[in-house]
C-alpha cells in the first residue's frame, strides 16, 4: 500500500537555520532517500520550491481565479513530499520518523493513498 | 433445585438441562468472548466483521450444544464457527457490493490450520488487540474508548456514563477509530522489540487514565466512580497475565494500593478525607498485601520505572500502621528516584510535601515557591492547596488564606471545594 509523506516546516525557521545544520540535514536526507530506493519502497517525490514560487487556482462565480502563494496561509508549509510503498502504517511511520527535518521542528503527515478499485468506504 | 454441571460431550435431554446449558454458555461468554473476538479480528482482518461473527458463533452455540453437548475445547469451536459464519456474512454483503467477492472467496479457501487455534497463538491475540486499540495513530480518547469497548467489552452506554459524555459521541469515536485502523492499515500485531517500550507505555497510560477517571472524577459531585477503577484493575491483571513486565506489575500494584484506601478516602457524607486523617482500619488488607508483593517483585527486577516507584511510595504509606509512623525519609528518597525517571513539576510538588513532612513546613514552602517562581503549576489547585497548608503550619495566616482562595478558584470538584472552604473557615 502507498503512503504519502508530506513534510511541512516553518519556512522562516528553515531559512534561518545555520548553514552547517542545513547541510547535515540535507546530507542525511539524501542518504535516507537512497536507502528507500535500494529497498524498493521509493515511489516518487522530492523537495518543493518555497511557497513564494507557488500559484493557487480556484473557481469563483464560474471563473478561474489565480492567487500568488500557497492554498492556505499556515505557519508551517509543505516543503516536500514522498510516496512510499509499505505493508502497513507502522512501516510508514518508521520511515517518516527518520526524516531529518524533524530535528529542525518539521512535521510529517503520513496519509494512505486511496486505491481506485476499492476506494475509501 | 440442584443443577449438575454438564460435562463436555454429554447429551442434553430435558428443559432443565437446556437451561443449565444456557447458563454455562452465558458464563462462557463472560469469560471468553473478548478472547475469541481478539482471534477473530486477526483471522478476519476486520473489527466489525469479527464482532458479527462472534455474535453468530455464540448464537450457534446456544442452538447446537443442546444436541451435540459442549465441545471439549469451546474456545476453538467458537473461533472456528465464527470464521465460517463470517463467510456467510460476507456473502450476504457481496450481494450489495461486488468488490467483496474476492475477500469472501479468500476467507472460504484459507486453510484452517489447527495451529491457529492453539492456546499460545490465542494468548498473543489478546495482546495484539490491546496494542492495536492503544496505537499512537489513534487519538487518546479513541484509545480509551476502543480499549474499554473491544478489550473490556463495555457497551457504548457504559463508557459514555463513565466519562460523562453522550453515547453518540462514544459511538462516533469508535466508528472513526475502526475506520482509521482499516484505511491507514494499522497492523494487528504485537510491536517489534525496538518499539515495545513506547507502545507498552501507551497501553499503561490508557489503563492508568481509566483508573484515575474512576478514582477521582475530574468534575462533578462524586469523588470516585468505582466501576471504572475495577475495570482498570481487571485490565491490569490481564496485562500481567500476558506480559510479565516490571512496569505492568508496578502499575497494577499502584492501582491496588490506591484502591485499598477507597472506603477511607471519603467520609459517610462524601467529604474528602486526607491520607493522614484516614481511618486505616478501613484500608483493604488483601489489596495491600497483593500490591506490596507486586512492588517487591517489580523492584527486584531492577528494570522498573515510574509506575513501580509510585507504587513503592504508596506501599510505604500502606504499611504504616498510623500516619505519624510514616517513613517520610524513605518516601523522599523514592521521590528522588521518581524525579529522575519522570521529571515533572507535579512530582516535584509531591516531593515538596514529603520533604515538609520530614524537615518541616519551611523546607516544603521553599521548594513550592521555587516551582511557582519558574512559572509552573500556577493553575494547578493542589500546588496552591499545599502552599496554603505550609503557610498555615508556619502561622502565616494571611498567606495561607490567599493560597487556599487561589486553590478554590482552580477546582470544580465539589468534595475538593468543600474541603478548601472548610480550611478557609478554620483560618478565621
Amino acid at each position: 500500500m502507498q503512503y504519502m509523506l508530506m513534510c511541512c516546516i516553518d519556512e522562516y525557521a528553515w531559512d534561518t537555520l545555520p548553514d552547517p545544520q542545513k547541510d547535515t540535514i540535507m546530507r542525511e536526507y539524501g542518504a535516507l532517500i537512497q536507502d528507500l530506493v535500494k529497498s524498493g519502497q521509493f515511489r516518487g517525490g522530492g523537495q518543493l520550491h518555497p511557497t513564494a514560487a507557488a500559484t493557487t487556482l480556484r473557481m469563483s462565480r464560474g471563473k478561474l481565479v489565480f492567487t500568488d502563494g500557497p492554498f492556505a496561509e499556515t505557519k508551517e508549509q509543505l516543503g516536500g513530499y514522498h510516496l512510499i510503498e509499505c505493508h502497513d502504517l507502522d512501516e510508514a511511520m518508521a520511515i517518516a520518523a527518520r526524516i531529518p527535518t524533524l530535528s529542525a521542528g518539521g512535521a510529517i503527515e503520513v496519509r494512505p493513498v486511496a486505491v481506485p478499485d476499492c476506494g475509501p468506504r | 433445585m440442584l443443577y449438575r454441571t454438564v460435562a463436555p460431550g454429554e447429551m442434553m435431554s430435558d428443559d432443565a438441562a437446556v437451561e443449565q446449558l444456557r447458563a454455562q454458555v452465558d458464563a462462557l461468554y463472560r469469560a471468553e468472548s473478548r478472547h475469541v473476538l481478539a482471534t477473530l479480528i486477526r483471522l478476519l482482518k476486520d473489527f466489525d466483521l469479527a464482532e458479527e461473527a462472534l455474535h453468530e458463533a455464540f448464537t450457534a452455540a446456544v442452538q447446537q450444544w443442546p444436541q451435540d453437548g459442549i465441545p471439549a475445547n469451546p474456545r476453538a469451536w467458537l473461533v472456528s464457527t465464527g470464521r465460517f459464519k463470517a463467510i456467510d456474512v460476507m456473502r450476504r454483503r457481496v450481494r450489495f457490493d461486488a468488490s467483496l467477492t474476492e475477500v469472501a472467496e479468500h476467507l472460504y479457501h484459507a486453510t484452517s490450520d489447527p495451529a491457529e487455534y492453539d492456546d499460545e497463538h490465542l494468548e498473543d491475540d489478546r495482546l495484539r488487540l490491546i496494542y492495536t486499540c492503544c496505537h499512537p495513530a489513534l487519538s487518546p480518547e479513541a484509545q480509551v474508548a476502543m480499549t474499554l469497548r473491544e478489550v473490556c467489552g463495555l457497551t457504548t452506554e457504559e463508557i459514555a456514563r463513565a466519562f460523562l459524555i453522550s453515547p453518540p459521541t462514544v459511538a462516533q469515536r469508535i466508528v472513526r477509530a475502526k475506520a482509521k485502523i482499516r484505511e491507514a492499515r494499522i497492523p494487528y500485531q504485537v510491536p517489534s522489540p525496538s518499539e515495545l517500550p513506547e507502545r507498552l507505555d501507551a497501553v499503561l497510560r490508557v489503563v492508568y487514565l481509566v483508573f484515575n477517571e474512576g478514582y477521582s472524577a475530574s468534575s462533578g459531585t462524586s469523588l470516585t466512580r468505582a466501576d471504572l477503577s475495577s475495570e482498570a484493575i481487571r485490565l491490569g491483571r490481564l496485562l500481567l497475565e500476558l506480559l510479565q513486565e516490571p512496569e505492568v506489575m508496578g502499575l497494577l500494584a499502584l492501582m491496588l494500593l490506591h484502591e485499598s484506601r477507597r472506603t477511607a478516602r471519603t467520609s459517610a457524607t462524601g467529604e474528602l478525607v486526607l491520607l493522614d486523617q484516614q481511618d486505616r482500619s478501613l484500608w483493604n488488607c488483601d489489596l495491600i498485601e497483593h500490591g506490596v508483593t507486586l512492588v517487591e517483585q517489580a523492584l527486584s527486577s531492577r528494570r522498573f520505572g515510574p509506575y513501580t516507584i509510585q507504587a513503592a511510595i504508596a506501599a510505604v504509606h500502606a504499611e504504616s500502621p498510623t500516619a505519624s509512623e510514616t517513613d517520610w525519609a524513605q518516601i523522599v528518597a523514592l521521590y528522588g528516584l521518581l524525579i529522575q525517571a519522570d521529571p515533572s513539576p507535579v512530582i516535584e510538588l509531591n516531593r515538596a510535601v514529603a520533604v515538609a513532612m520530614r524537615d518541616g513546613p519551611l523546607a516544603g514552602l521553599e521548594l513550592i515557591d521555587a516551582i511557582l517562581a519558574r512559572g509552573e503549576l500556577r493553575n494547578y489547585y493542589l500546588a496552591h492547596s499545599a502552599r496554603a497548608d505550609f503557610c498555615r503550619r508556619l502561622g502565616r495566616t494571611e498567606e495561607a488564606h490567599a493560597s487556599y482562595q487561589r486553590a478554590l478558584n482552580l477546582t470544580q470538584q465539589e468534595p475538593e471545594r468543600r474541603f478548601l472552604e472548610r480550611r478557609l473557615d478554620e483560618l478565621k
